[in-house]
């Protein structure tokens, strides 16, 4: 045995296929020596999904304006949900914004392997690229809707004098990677999982819209804790204080606890590090199942 | 010489059939074995990959204990039938799955080529997509800037180059994701197939590169096709697959002719099947080459024998008057055909025939052979593939008989200057 190892050095191969890797094996140094392509998905994305459209990157505007007309009306005017003392325009559009970057994200990534099949069964790459490469896209689309929102606050600050720019903006940032980093972690383990079995897909699809409701998108988180006393439940939902922390970065004045991103982080981590895991062990023989 | 690709107890196992709720009994088995640290349940059984036959088992072996290696600069080509194991052997060789046993070992930058034109985008321009694929078959970006003009050129599209691609015929296409492909800068290239596209003139030009990339830039090759020209144009070596077992690896000649043999288990003339009404009248009983008998060895004739077929027929008493004629085959074209009579005779009973092709009259390569008989009345009874035989190729390192071509033009041109 000793023989054979040492035997195994002195012919330096670069490269062992084998059946398995090592279970820590991330591949994030091949990923960076692809990056190039990382990017060229990125650029074919956005080109792709505008050729041969008239409004273009504008159609991103459209969705989140619907959406907070019907909110507006379903939840500010039936049902007098109340928006925290914020003006009820921006606060609906800010969650509608940070909501359809954690979608369009997960949605993207939890389909990289069965939507890929082609690709993948022809030519390698470090498979990780595509979900990183969905994430980025989406990054594009969350600029152009943020853009909207930040017209529509520099709208209320012109007619009703009201300023909510303010050093908490520099939060924006932390706040947008922990949602990558939460819809990404959670697509690397959903991708990784219908590659067999599909029934995830179907949970999945509706498990998501009642994510919504069980998020503060539409309502604020201190309304619910005013009204039921189960409503502690929902800090166990780690979006729940990104989204809080997304309108406290975005409004600042509302009442906003640092130490609830903290939980939210070590939820990312796990997620992250076990969907990377799950990712690396199933792109080896997924090919033999999708 | 060293290796740069070495294959060692290479098997690949396989599941047949739907995936759904029987087969989640076999993962929670499996599961449950390895938690205990025994070996897969599933390993120990599957039986050897023959499509054509009614399995037991659920799994097959789709390759089993593959041993080869390949050295830096060779052109390796790997031939086999249908579900022999070669694609799945490039999948292997090209990441894109992983084998159930053993393992690969590379040197160098491995590039692959199952198909032309991965991740082409139909939205993108030829220029776009360009970038893209060479990106996807791990090229930086800084690399297929250098090689743009290069591969623009290679295809012959250039005045459709900022045309998206789904407007293009599927020959450009093709060429456009061949020369990408071509331009790929790794010490090792693995192609499937991807010659049978383009025209002729774009074919040839590809298999021109790919000689070239081996000569010159001392690449390695494994070029896996059913087009045994090609092969035998291009690669020194060849292994041949057959159910998912190494049969042959050998000098590429050597190794078509036994894929030849291989693809029939006939072990005489008699078992041949014949064409045509004749086939009522007479037998064929025996085939011999210079008295060997071709079907059940791999025949191989040196250049300076003269070749010698000899037919032993039985006809019966009804047999009309007969013409009875060899033909020599090449890759699909005949060559010529020798016929005993110029005009028709009466035999009867058994009787023999022989054909000669005089020494020094073809060059090296394989040939096919075809017999048919034929009446006055146009009854005949045919069959253009009966067996292969093999001249070999000692001319190949004196330079004065070079063996271009198919015949010894000597034996029947001249050329002189005044």
């Amino acid at each position: 045995m000793e023989k054979l190892v040492t035997n195994e050095i002195n012919e330096n191969w670069t490269e062992v296929i084998g059946a398995k890797n090592g279970l820590l094996h991330f591949g994030l140094k091949d990923v960076w020596q692809y990056r190039d392509l990382l990017i060229l998905f990125v650029k074919r994305d956005f080109i792709a999904t505008y050729k041969q459209t008239i409004l273009g990157p504008l159609w991103h505007f459209i969705q989140p304006v619907l959406t907070t007309i019907i909110f507006l009306i379903l939840f500010n005017k039936i049902a007098n949900i109340s928006t925290d003392g914020i003006l009820a325009i921006p606060f609906y559009m800010s969650g509608i914004t940070i909501w359809n970057y954690f979608l369009a994200c997960l949605n993207g990534t939890s389909s990289t392997f069965v939507s890929n099949a082609s690709i993948f069964g022809k030519v390698y790459f470090p498979r990780l690229v595509i979900p990183l490469s969905v994430i980025i896209s989406n990054l594009i689309k969350f600029a152009i809707q943020f853009l909207l929102l930040f017209s529509v606050l520099i709208y209320y600050w012109i007619t009703l004098g009201k300023n909510y720019f303010s050093w908490s903006w520099l939060l924006i940032p932390l706040i947008l990677f922990m949602v990558a980093a939460l819809s990404l972690g959670l697509g690397l383990l959903i991708s990784s999982l219908t590659t067999k079995y599909r029934d995830l897909t179907v949970l999945i699809g509706f498990g998501l819209q009642l994510l919504m409701y069980a998020t503060p998108i539409a309502y604020p988180l201190s309304y619910l804790m005013a009204k039921t006393k189960y409503a502690y439940l929902i800090n166990y939902n780690p979006l729940t204080s990104i989204v809080e922390g997304f309108r406290f970065a975005v409004f600042g004045n509302i009442n906003f606890q640092y130490n609830s991103l903290l939980y939210s982080c070590i939820i990312i981590v796990i997620t992250l590090f076990l969907g990377i895991i799950v990712f690396n062990k199933t792109e080896k023989n997924f090919m033999d199942t999708v | 010489m060293s290796a740069v690709i070495k294959v060692e107890n290479l098997s690949k196992q396989y599941r047949l059939g739907q995936i759904g709720t029987g087969t989640i009994g076999h993962d929670l088995n499996r599961w449950w074995a390895r938690l205990k640290g025994v070996e897969d349940p599933y390993l120990k059984i599957g039986e050897t990959n023959d499509r054509s036959k009614k399995g037991e088992s659920d799994y097959v072996w789709a390759l089993t204990d593959i041993n080869f290696e390949v050295q830096k600069g060779e052109v390796m080509g790997i031939i086999g039938r249908n579900g022999a194991g070669k694609s799945t052997l490039l999948k292997i060789l090209s990441k894109t799955t992983a084998p159930t046993k053993g393992n690969i070992k590379i040197k160098g930058k491995i590039a692959s080529l199952l198909e032309v034109g991965t991740g082409f985008h139909p939205d993108l321009s030829g220029r776009e997509n360009i970038f893209l694929n060479g990106a996807i078959l791990g090229m930086t970006k800084r690399e297929i800037q250098s090689k743009f003009d290069q591969i623009v050129d290679f295809s012959g599209v250039e005045r459709y180059i900022d045309t998206p691609v789904k407007r293009y015929s599927s020959g450009m296409y093709v060429r456009l994701a061949f020369a990408v492909a071509a331009h790929l800068e790794s010490e090792i290239l693995i192609l499937d197939e991807v010659l049978a596209v383009g025209d002729m003139e774009f074919q040839k030009k590809c298999l021109n590169k790919m000689k070239d990339v081996s000569l010159n830039d001392g690449r390695t090759v494994l070029f896996v096709s059913h087009n045994l020209t090609a092969i035998n144009q291009l690669c020194d070596n060849s292994l041949l697959l057959a159910n998912g077992k190494v049969v042959e690896i050998n000098k590429t000649s050597v190794v078509i002719n036994k894929y030849y043999q291989q693809n029939s288990s006939i072990q005489q003339i008699n078992e041949v099947k014949f064409e045509g009404l004749l086939n009522n009248y007479l037998q064929f009983n025996e085939f011999t080459i210079n008295d060997t008998n071709p079907f059940s060895n791999e025949l191989m004739v040196h250049p300076t024998e003269k070749i010698e077929c000899k037919l032993i027929i039985n006809a019966n008493n009804n047999t009309p008057p007969i013409r009875i004629c060899l033909a020599l085959f090449k890759e699909n074209v005949r060559l010529f055909s020798i016929s005993d009579y110029d005009s028709y005779e009466t035999s009867i009973g058994t009787f023999s025939c022989s054909f000669t092709i005089h020494n020094n009259t073809l060059r090296s390569g394989i040939y096919q052979i075809g017999i048919g008989v034929r009446t006055v009345d146009d009854i005949w009874t045919w069959n253009e593939s009966i067996c292969s035989f093999q001249v070999s190729d000692i001319y190949a390192n004196n330079f004065q008989q070079l063996d271009y071509g198919i015949f010894n033009a000597n034996k029947f041109s001249s050329a002189k200057r005044q």
